[in-house]
Parts: structure tokens; C-alpha cells; sequence
């Protein structure tokens, strides 16, 4: 399993991304923003960070980067998708995963670690985590509040679309939403940080299943289809 | 000369106006014998940024001598952009801290922005990775709505720099009282991970060699800045909004990366941060380490409008820039790095062998200065200290209702959980983090080893106030103590000296035995200062603030697999290291009940701070103890409420002294929870973590509370603060 780690100017988190997919044994190699093609990979994480300063709305600007088309083929390609923080911004951006994320309700940026539960163990990205298991991965955004319609929401919920939910809301997100995925079930978006959540010693370990489940996409994308 | 419409040389001398950037009579008069003849426009605004406080230490360069700068894992001291310390394997770590002070009195969310992100650059431009942000903050109390709006300002700076930057805040501290009221301090500290063959230096040599500009456009921001930042604040400070630089952590991020990657580049000279004054003191300042001289072209410099005269560039603060010297024809390698990481870049000049910084616009001189003087000849000031009168001591606060005095204290944003303020920042981007800001020292792994680098800031200005000579020592002490108790070596430390007026006899009292004090302790605690900055006049309308040296410690964890479990529980013993002594002068309880600090002696024996430090961070690595705690602001009671909260455990302790002495702020002590029944050299059981409930009796004094109601109190105090609305 091949990763491409997609950077934009700003990104952050790039390189503890990269460091979690090459921990669990997958490969992964840095893709610039101003590429156009991600065919020689078998999935894409988009990390978190400040996409060119996020100083226009985020994930604005990122939304109309090159790289973009070629991510929303790799979708369309149901390879795996993971959009982190501000990757998650980025994939509502560009309308593969609906709905919006908005300022915290508490106007403060936040950082912590958050105790959170899997809603949905029935996908390629959560399939070795128990139905409802609680798992704590840190938090820090500003703009993590998730907002869409009521339409949507029941939409998300009849589809099973929602993953991962705060066991105490720090954002006001509709439905305690900290994670979404798509009806494919390919293209999974995320507040929280999985890739900061891999070593006891750092305050977590609960993330390093999510890169294991992912380094072994095929298999388990398939037996939950 | 005619593009640009500037004082001539006979308006500056004749209407004095030298005196506006700051320069005195005697100044300009200097400057005028090392020209040889007036300076024009452009050069007199050059001597009187690179002589201003900020740059020169006019005032303090004498002081700082005394600090011991050397030690067998000091690589390289005081004198680059920051302090470099080994720490074995062919790795190094780089760390400073400098003062944003003035600029966040008047504007603080850039303010507290851009003091992160020239202490980032500083950092950087040594060719170091930053792995951790630190910053120690005062305020005058929350109360008052000014000073929350300060608060709100500066954290949300700090975040937003720190955050978007990507480098995680891993410690800080945070002080309030009425002496920082309108002059708040904002020190930022970062720290860095180098290989030892990376070592960069700012510099300038090589006959030929181009001088390259990267980052943003200049303009016309920040102008002055370094000057402003060297005077007192009044009410015209206002209007020196423009003085103050507006940071853009997204391009800070671009050139962060840039310029590690150019360091990687084997034809790169030298390079420095433009920080305070800008073009002008990287320019000079390399050319004068390279004992060389420079020609800028100051046509050539990116700039974000047209018509900034070469006086207004050469002052001008734009923040995320950096100045490069690069082999002649190697330039272009360089230029095409930074167009591709979409920076702005151009050469601007040359390296020469004539040592004068001259500067050309088009085909017009704009300045011809000698480099030697204009850094090295600054002027230096020795003036007069007065010690002052010694008060009466208070050594006993038994009558008081100590009860009362415990809630008041756990209930005060000095002493309460800072969470509010930490959690707006970034604490574990890299996922390298293994202890995070609130209790104690950051704690940053090294990437790829099993080690992790400890760092801590702290500044105890009560303590320095009542006792300037021994209350230097104390604050060197506290910050070793933060270290030992992380289970690291202390292998140096960078300090900020934050001080009112020197020109104020009583202040410059305190700078002198402060510094005296602070050097005695580098000496016997063995951490050598390897970098420093200094601010000064930080005055407000009615009085100076407290004498507030921070220090900046790092240290080494050379294993991290005893911090992998956290072994505090249930059936712990605590300890108490050290006695409590009647030493309330700077204290808490002092400062609520009385309202003042009394100038009285405060002891404090560094040897026995070292034995006893080292004894313990042993006793730590090897498991022994299950955790150190210093005691600090509040005294042994306070530090017990903080750990049940901390660790929401609740303790019961019995300790057969005088129930003031709970609150007593003396010297070397510690707080040790472990297993029962052990030897420790100087300390007393004193209880046990124990059930729900916070217990601690004294004589005639005994506190009983539900462990809930202790939490509730430490970790309320400042939202409700910062909640009030009048």
C-alpha cells in the first residue's frame, strides 16, 4: 500500500502523517499541491495545518489547487481518502464529504486530548475497533464546529455516514460529529488527530488501528461491502 | 539625493531631531566623529536603531559579562541568534527567549504573534528545527477589563502564530498582579534540534559573495520598532501603533522550511533573521562578524509598495524575512528554491573588503558607514544603583484566617489552572510531545531516539523585588528545580531581563545585584547562559514593573522509559523535601494580606540546591519516587491542591508545624510523592494520596474539603475572570 501525503503551503501535520502510515508499514511519499496526478498511489491522506494561511475561509484556497481533481478521482477510484483537521475542511471544500466546518461555538482555538467514540466500526477505516469503543485522540482547531442541513444530517445518519462522535462536545458540531465518511465508504474526513495518538507515552495509542486498518485497505474495504 | 524628500543633515542637527529617534546629544556627537562629518537622513535613522536598548544593551552589556557562557556541553554561547547545547549523537539543541513587551501593551494580539515568530526565525536561521514554543506572560489582574483584554489578545496571538506555524507550545507560565497593569510582558521562548555539523552562522565574507533577500516585501510596518521598544510607555504610546509588526505565520511556515532547506545547501555563507531593525542590523551585524564590509542596492529589495525611501527600508520591521549570504554564482540555486517554495527573493547586494556598509539606491548614495563602529562602538552606560532601605520583616501570619487565605489563593489566576490560557494552543503538532503545558516543563521527545529534551520557563519577581541579590538566585533555582523534577539534566539556560528604567537609581539597583545573583546560580547549579535578550523601561503612568528576570532551562532525558507510566496512586506517600522556613517576604499570602513586598533578606544555599536537586532527579530516573513537584507561588498547601487536581486524587496530610508556614515561599523545597517508608535525605512524610477529599491539618490550622470543590476553585478561577462583563 502506497500513500501519497498531499501538501499544500501551510500544511503541518504533513510529516506526522507520513511518519504514521511508514509506523504501521505503509509506504508513503509527499505529493506537492501543484501536481496532477495521483495514479501511482493507493491512497491519499490530506494532513492538517493552514492551507495557504487558511486566511481566506479554510480549505478555500486548497479547494481550487491543482491536486484536487486527481484527489476526487482517487475517490472515484474508491481508494482510500483520509482528510485530517484541516484535511477534513478541505474535503468538505471540495464536495466529496458534505456539510461545513465553522468556527467553535466557544471562539477559541482547542487543543486537548478528547475522548471520543466510533460509531460506526463498519468500515475499511474503523473495522478492527468495537462498536461504540471509545478511543482518545488529541484535538486543535479553531474551526472544527461541523454545520449542514437537517436534511443532511438525517441523511448522514440513515447512511450510517457518521464515525466518530465527541463524548463531550468542544465545538458545538452538530450531532457531536468529529468524523464523517462518505456513502462509498472511501473518503473519510476528521477533526481529531489519530496520527498525533500512536505511543502511550505521547497520551495515546488509540489511533494506530486506524493506519493499521488503512495499510490493509483492500481486504477490509471489501469484507465490510 | 532628490527622489526622496528627507530632513537635510544641517535640519537633523539644527532641529535636533536625532532626539525623536531616540539618540541624545552626546550620541549624535559620537556619530558625527565616527562619520567624520553630519549624518544624513538615512544614516542617522540606521545609529540610532543598532544604538537603541534593544540592540546595543546600552545599558545592560555590563551585567550580562558576569554570566558564566562556557561549559563542556555549551557549543556555542551568547553572541548568534541563539545558544547552542549538545546533547550527544552529533545533536544539539538551540533555544533563546526574547521580550515583546512594548509592542504587546499597545497592539497585543500582533504583538504576542510576531514575538513568536521572530523568536522562531532566531531559532531557524541557526539551521535548527523547531521542536517547542515556550512563553511566561504577566498581566496586572483580571479584574480589571484592560488587562483581560490584554490576556485575550495575547493568547490568542501566541495561538495564532504558534498554531499555524506548526511547532507545538509546550510550556509556559503566567503571573498576575497589579505591577504589570497597562505594561504587560510577553517573553517567548522556542527550542531547536540541530545536528552539530548544520551549525550556521550569521556572517558575511567572501569578497564577491551575493547578498541574498528572502520573504516577505518590505514595507512600511514596524518602522522604529527596535527604538519604540526601548522607551518608556506612555500615553502617546497609542500612536506608535504603527510601530508594531504584523505577523503572517503562513509565510513564516514557507520561509521556516525554505531556509532549512538552503542551509542544506554547501554554498551558503552566513544568514540571519531580519528581526529588530530589520535590514539594517542583519546587514551590519554580519558584515561585521565577517570582519567585511556590505553594499546593499536597496532598489533591488521586494517591496510592497513603491516610493519607501531607503530610510524607511533600511527601519522597517516587515516581519518573516531573512537576509543570506551565498557564494557569488551560486545565486541562483537559491532563487530558484525560493521561487519554488513561492517566496519572494532577490540578491541585493555584495560582500566587499572596504568594512563600510554602503547603500545605493538606483545610482544615488544613500549611506556610507563604517560596519566596526557603527555595532561594535554603541555606546555603553554605567550609572549609579541605589540600594534600598530594608523594611521590617513579617514572619508571622498565624492570626490570620489561613482558611480564608487558602481559598483566596486557589481562587486566583496566578495560582489557578491555566487551561484556559493553554488550550488555545497547538501543544502536540509533530507528535513528538510527551508532557504538555500545565504542570511543570514541556517535555519533547527526540525523533527517532529514546531521548527528549525537557524545557521550562519561569521568573519569581516578587522574590527578585524583595531581595534583588538573592532573589536572582531564586529564579536561576526555581527553573532548575522545573528541570530536575522532569528526571533531566539541566544543561543551560537563556534568560530576558524585564526591568523599568535604568536610569532609575533603584532599578538599576536591581539589575546590578539581580544579574550578581542570577550568575552565582548559573555557576553552582551548573547552567551556563547560552543567549539572552533584555527589555527595559518597562514603565507605566505611576510606577515601574517588578524586576522580572524569566529564565529559559533545558534539559536532558537521556532515556524516556521511566516516564511511560504515570505511577502517582492511591496508598502514595508524599513527602515533603526541605523545611518551611518563616520566609514570607514576595509570597502570595503576603501579597494578599498585606499588600506589599517587604525588602527583607531572602536565603537560599545553592549548594544544597544542587545536591538535593540532583538527589532527587535520581531517585526519579531510577523509579524510586513517583513524582517531584517544587514548591513555588503559595507555598506547600497550594502546591498539594494543585497535584490532587492535576492528578484528581484526593490526599490526606498531617504536618506538625505552625499553619502559616503552609504558605511560606522558602528556598530548595520540594513536594515528593512516593512509596512509603522511604529514606529520603531531608524530607519528612507528611501524608498520603487518599479517597475524594482534599485534608491537611497544621497547628491550629486544618482544611477539609471535597476534592470536587478544590477543582472546581483551580480550574474556575480564570474562565469566571475572563466570563465577567463590566
Amino acid at each position: 500500500m502506497k500513500f501519497a501525503v498531499v501538501r499544500f503551503p501551510g500544511s503541518n501535520c504533513d510529516r506526522d502523517l507520513y511518519n504514521a502510515a511508514v509506523k504501521v508499514g505503509a509506504k508513503a511519499e509527499y505529493v506537492d499541491y501543484r501536481e496532477t496526478s495521483l495514479d501511482d498511489f493507493d491512497g491519499v491522506l490530506i494532513p492538517g495545518g493552514f492551507s495557504f494561511g487558511d486566511y481566506l475561509r479554510t480549505g478555500a484556497m486548497a479547494g481550487v489547487a491543482p491536486i484536487t481533481k486527481s484527489i476526487k478521482k482517487a475517490a472515484d477510484e474508491d481508494k482510500p481518502v483520509l482528510g485530517i483537521c484541516n484535511g477534513f475542511q478541505i474535503l468538505t471544500e471540495i464536495g466529496l464529504l458534505p456539510g461545513a466546518l465553522i468556527h467553535n461555538t466557544g471562539h477559541t482555538f482547542i487543543s486537548r486530548n478528547e475522548s471520543l467514540k466510533i460509531v460506526n466500526n463498519n468500515t475499511g477505516f474503523t473495522k478492527n475497533h468495537a462498536e461504540n469503543e471509545d478511543v482518545v485522540y488529541p484535538i486543535a482547531h479553531g474551526e472544527g464546529c461541523y454545520y449542514c442541513t437537517d436534511e443532511t444530517y438525517e441523511e448522514l445518519k440513515d447512511n450510517n455516514q457518521i464515525i466518530l462522535t465527541y463524548n463531550e462536545n468542544p465545538n458545538g458540531s452538530i450531532g457531536d460529529i468529529a468524523g464523517i465518511i462518505n456513502k462509498r465508504g472511501n473518503v473519510l474526513g476528521m477533526m481529531p488527530h489519530p496520527e498525533r495518538a500512536l505511543e502511550a507515552v505521547l497520551g495515546s495509542d488509540d489511533g494506530l488501528r486506524l493506519f493499521e486498518n488503512i495499510k490493509s485497505w483492500e481486504e477490509n474495504h471489501d469484507t465490510v461491502r | 539625493m532628490t527622489q526622496f524628500v528627507e530632513p537635510t543633515e544641517t535640519d537633523i542637527k539644527e532641529q535636533e531631531l536625532y532626539k525623536e529617534m531616540g539618540l541624545t546629544d552626546a550620541e549624535y556627537d559620537k556619530v558625527v566623529s565616527i562619520l567624520g562629518r553630519q549624518p544624513n537622513y538615512t544614516e542617522i535613522g540606521i545609529f540610532s536603531v543598532m544604538w537603541s536598548e534593544h540592540c546595543s544593551y546600552k545599558h545592560s552589556k555590563p551585567f550580562l559579562g558576569q554570566f558564566p557562557t562556557s561549559g563542556e556541553q555549551v557549543l556555542m554561547g551568547p553572541g548568534e541568534g541563539a545558544g547552542v547545547v549538545d546533547i550527544g549523537d552529533n545533536q544539539a539543541v538551540v533555544f533563546k527567549v526574547e521580550s515583546h513587551n512594548h509592542p504587546s501593551a499597545v497592539e497585543p494580539y500582533q504583538g504576542a504573534a510576531t514575538g513568536v515568530g521572530g523568536i522562531v526565525r532566531d531559532i531557524v536561521s541557526m539551521g535548527a528545527q523547531p521542536i517547542g514554543l515556550l512563553n511566561s506572560l504577566r498581566f496586572g489582574e483580571l479584574t480589571n477589563r484592560n488587562n483581560r483584554r490584554l490576556l485575550r489578545g495575547v493568547v490568542s496571538g501566541i495561538g495564532g502564530y504558534g498554531n499555524s506555524i506548526g511547532i507545538p507550545t509546550v510550556s509556559g507560565e503566567v503571573e498576575f498582579d497589579p505591577f504589570y497593569d497597562t505594561n504587560p510582558l510577553v517573553n517567548a521562548m522556542c527550542v531547536g534540534l540541530i545536528d552539530h555539523d548544520k551549525i550556521q552562522k550569521g556572517t558575511a565574507k567572501g569578497v564577491g559573495n551575493k547578498v541574498v533577500y528572502v520573504g516577505l516585501k518590505t514595507g512600511r510596518d514596524g518602522i522604529h520598532g527596535a527604538s519604540f521598544a526601548s522607551e518608556e510607555l506612555s500615553e502617546d504610546s497609542e500612536a506608535k501603533r504603527p510601530s508594531v509588526q504584523i505577523g503572517d505565520p503562513f509565510t513564516g511556515r514557507k520561509l521556516m522550511e525554505a531556509t532549512l532547506k538552503a542551509i542544506d545547501m554547501p554554498e551558503l555563507v552566513g544568514i540571519q533573521d531580519m528581526g529588530a531593525a530589520g535590514l539594517t542590523s542583519s546587514s551590519s551585524e554580519m558584515a561585521a562578524k565577517g570582519d567585511s564590509g556590505i553594499t546593499l542596492y536597496l532598489d533591488k529589495v521586494p517591496t510592497r509598495e513603491d516610493g519607501i525611501s531607503p530610510y524607511e527600508m533600511m527601519l522597517s520591521e516587515t516581519q518573516e524575512r531573512m537576509l543570506l549570504v551565498v557564494e557569488d554564482g551560486s545565486e541562483n540555486k537559491f532563487l530558484d528554491l525560493f521561487d519554488d517554495m513561492e517566496l519572494d527573493s532577490a540578491v541585493i547586494g555584495e560582500v566587499t573588503d572596504n568594512d563600510r556598509l554602503l547603500l545605493y539606491y538606483e545610482e544615488d548614495l544613500y549611506a556610507d558607514i563604517p560596519v566596526q563602529p557603527l555595532s561594535e562602538e554603541a555606546p555603553v552606560y554605567i550609572l549609579e544603583g541605589q540600594e534600598p532601605k530594608e523594611d521590617a520583616e513579617r514572619g508571622d501570619y498565624s492570626n490570620e484566617d489561613l482558611d480564608a487565605v487558602f481559598k483566596s489563593l486557589i481562587s486566583h489566576p496566578t495560582m489557578a489552572s491555566k487551561d484556559f490560557i493553554f488550550e488555545q494552543y497547538d501543544n502536540q503538532v509533530g507528535a513528538n510531545t510527551i508532557q504538555k503545558s500545565g504542570f511543570g516543563p514541556g517535555i519533547v521527545r527526540v525523533e527517532g531516539t529514546n531521548k527528549a529534551i525537557s524545557m521550562t520557563i519561569d521568573g519569581k519577581s516578587r522574590y527578585v523585588y524583595a531581595d534583588p541579590y538573592n532573589g536572582g538566585k531564586e529564579v536561576v533555582a526555581q527553573a532548575f528545580r522545573n528541570i530536575i523534577a522532569t528526571g533531566a539534566t539541566p544543561l543551560g539556560m537563556t534568560d530576558c531581563l524585564n526591568y523599568g528604567s535604568p536610569e532609575k537609581p533603584e532599578i538599576y539597583n536591581q539589575l546590578d545585584e539581580s544579574t550578581k545573583g542570577m550568575a552565582e546560580a548559573c555557576r553552582a547549579l551548573q547552567t551556563p547562559v547560552v543567549s539572552g535578550n533584555v527589555s527595559l523601561y518597562n514603565e507605566t503612568k505611576t510606577a515601574s514593573i517588578l524586576p522580572t528576570p524569566v529564565i529559559g532551562m533545558v534539559g536532558l532525558i537521556e532515556d524516556i522509559e521511566f516516564l511511560k507510566s504515570d505511577k502517582l496512586s492511591e496508598g502514595d506517600s508524599v513527602y515533603l523535601v526541605g523545611d518551611l522556613k518563616k520566609q514570607f517576604q514576595g509570597s502570595q499570602i503576603e501579597k494578599l494580606i498585606d499588600g506589599e513586598i517587604r525588602k527583607t533578606v531572602r536565603e537560599i544555599d545553592l549548594e544544597l540546591e544542587y545536591k538535593r536537586g540532583i538527589l532527587l532527579k535520581d531517585m526519579f530516573v531510577s523509579g524510586d519516587i513517583h513524582k517531584i513537584a517544587p514548591l513555588g507561588r503559595g507555598g506547600l498547601i497550594v502546591k498539594l491542591a494543585q497535584l490532587a487536581n492535576h492528578y484528581n486524587l484526593g490526599m490526606d496530610i498531617d504536618i506538625d508545624v505552625r499553619g502559616d508556614l503552609l504558605f511560606s515561599e522558602s528556598a530548595s523545597n520540594y513536594v515528593v510523592v512516593a512509596p512509603g517508608g522511604l529514606n529520603i535525605e531531608g524530607a519528612a512524610e507528611i501524608g498520603k494520596i487518599s479517597g475524594n477529599a482534599f485534608k491537611v491539618s497544621a497547628q491550629n490550622f486544618n482544611v477539609d474539603y471535597d476534592l470536587e470543590e478544590i477543582n472546581a476553585a483551580l480550574k474556575g478561577a480564570i474562565p469566571e475572570c475572563m466570563s465577567s462583563v463590566d
